[in-house]
């Protein structure tokens, strides 16, 4: 064991996350923007887009709910930092990343009613850690707002009903939640075994770029499916119409019990921002995801 | 829909100004811009029902729901770095009441209010915009200088009634007007329809 210490790449990390737009969806809004049609959508995206390039160029939050930070860890077995001191080292990072005033402090004890001050407390982040071959770290990180988790669903589905509630739940959760998770949205979908498995799977979707399918061809398909039916409500950006009210469904699955079929629903806005870092065992470190940043005093995607 | 119509608004706002705007219609606002969320709406009622002063004369202003992010400069003055819109139907409940008593002529938020407000809108004059959720870096772009902050001490950063002065904020869309035509109130009714339809069509296309 080494005394590499990642705080500092951890600080960058979470800086470029909290306001740097991932690549995907930048290109993804700005390809809408060019295409609508609805005069009130294009108000919209465009609004969205300034936001996203003001918030490079000030370094700036992108949105004020700067939400809850969820982490997957891949842990390779010969990678030199144990785990413990990982996810101690991010910690740390993220208290001072809260304190500089890039992420606005959003962990509240539901007890006690009181606002910890730096986005740390019970279970707060979340965190998974997978060991895995090699020597390499991989840090997945999202920064997930509250409102954007408004319409996530589960349903424990009867087997022989399946796939028609797979349907019905994820039609019925967008249409109901109108404006409020500010569309256009990214939409997580799992079926499986158990309730926390499919929830789970859901949300770690979200990571996933915009545009790519799932490798497994009727698991493409499903995917294809519900982002077109998604767009023909109409709900569009903050609710006033257009072609664009979903950006992507993503959907994953784990095996399921005879006797079950559970249905997990998790939503996310069009701030979406989650990225990737990978780390050596020498402590270099490089993204894995692309982003919005200021290079030489203009935005580019690096 | 055919070209949105286009306003540039002065603060004060008259009751003509605001009632030429229908929904639909995009305003950019310049002028004066006041926060309160749930706890600030409470305290502002609390003041005028006890008969004091209100620190702020809100007639003509335009009331913005928000919780900003802000930091104090080395100098000891505020910089908003975050102020998008938060969700404007918790306020639902006390708006009208509201409207009536302090005369603000626009309210900004985001995803829409309800029928009460609506009709309260009709009858005292006010509209009702959004402001594109989540582009809070925007909003804190248009917002020139912090004019003075009331009870920050008692309600903490984002509850408090934050005093913007705004250039050119927005775009802002009209989705309640003076006549209580309330946007969202039928957009959902139609996605609901739309989306029964949507339901069956798609009940057809096998995945297993
Ligand atoms: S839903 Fe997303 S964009 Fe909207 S306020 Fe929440 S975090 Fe921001």
């Amino acid at each position: 064991m080494t005394d590499l210490n990642l705080e500092e790449t951890f600080y960058e990390f979470i800086k470029t996350i909290a306001t740097g737009i991932p690549e995907d969806i930048y290109t993804a809004i700005k390809n809408a923007y060019e295409k609508e049609e609805n005069p009130v959508a294009k108000t919209q995206l465009k609004a969205i887009l300034e936001d996203m390039e003001i918030a490079c160029k000030k370094k700036r939050p992108i949105c004020q709910d700067t939400g809850t930070p969820y982490l997957w860890i891949e842990i390779g077995e010969d990678f030199p930092v144990k785990p413990t001191k990982v996810i101690k080292q991010f910690t740390n990072a993220l208290r001072k990343v809260t304190k500089e005033g890039y992420l606005r402090p959003n962990a509240v004890d539901p007890l006690y009613f009181k606002n910890s001050g730096d986005n740390t407390g019970r279970y707060i982040p979340w965190i998974h850690v997978e060991p895995v071959p090699g020597d390499k770290l991989k840090v997945y990180l999202m920064t997930k707002g509250g409102g954007s988790e408004a319409p996530s669903t589960l349903v424990m589905s009867t087997p022989l009903k399946g796939f028609e509630n797979l349907k019905k739940t994820v039609i019925d959760a967008i249409a109901r939640a109108g404006a409020l998770p500010c569309p256009p949205v990214i939409v997580g979908v799992a079926i499986g075994a158990g309730a926390d498995i499919v929830m789970s799977l859901a949300k770690k979707a979200l990571l996933r770029p915009i545009g790519e399918r799932h490798p497994d061809p009727k698991a493409a398909k499903i995917e294809e499916e519900l982002l077109k039916a998604l767009n023909k409500l109409e709900i569009g950006p903050h609710g006033f119409g257009g072609r664009l009210t979903a950006l992507d469904v993503k959907f994953d699955y784990s095996y399921r019990h005879p006797a079950t079929f559970a249905i997990g629903v998790v939503t996310s806005c069009w701030a979406t921002r989650r990225g990737i870092i990978e780390i050596s065992p020498d402590g270099s470190s490089k993204m894995l995801t692309r982003h919005l940043k200021l290079v030489d005093g203009e935005c580019k995607i690096v | 829909m055919s070209e949105a119509r286009v306003f540039h608004l002065k603060t004060p706002l008259s009751d003509e100004d605001v009632s030429k705007l229908r929904v639909g219609d995009i305003v950019y606002v310049t002028g004066i811009m006041v926060t309160a969320r749930d706890e600030a709406h409470k305290k502002i009622l609390e003041v005028i029902e006890s008969g004091e002063k209100l620190p702020i004369d809100l007639k003509g202003l335009v009331l913005y729901h928000c919780g900003p992010v802000v930091r104090k400069r080395e100098d000891g003055s505020w910089e908003v770095v975050a102020a998008g819109p938060t969700t404007s139907m918790r306020m639902e409940s006390v708006e009208a009441e509201f409207i009536e008593k302090t005369g603000v002529k626009m309210i900004v938020g985001k995803g829409g209010m309800g029928q009460r407000t609506a009709e309260a809108m009709k009858k005292h004059k006010a509209v009702y915009a959004v402001f594109t959720g989540g582009a809070g870096a925007l909003a804190a772009d248009r917002i020139k200088r912090v004019v003075d902050v009331y009870w920050l001490d008692e309600l903490g950063i984002p509850e408090a009634v934050w005093v913007f002065e705004v250039e050119e904020f927005g775009p802002l869309v009209v989705t309640i007007d003076t006549t209580g035509k309330n946007y969202y109130e039928e957009k959902m009714k139609e996605v609901k329809i739309k989306a029964e339809k949507i339901k069956e069509e798609l009940m057809k296309v096998e995945f297993e």
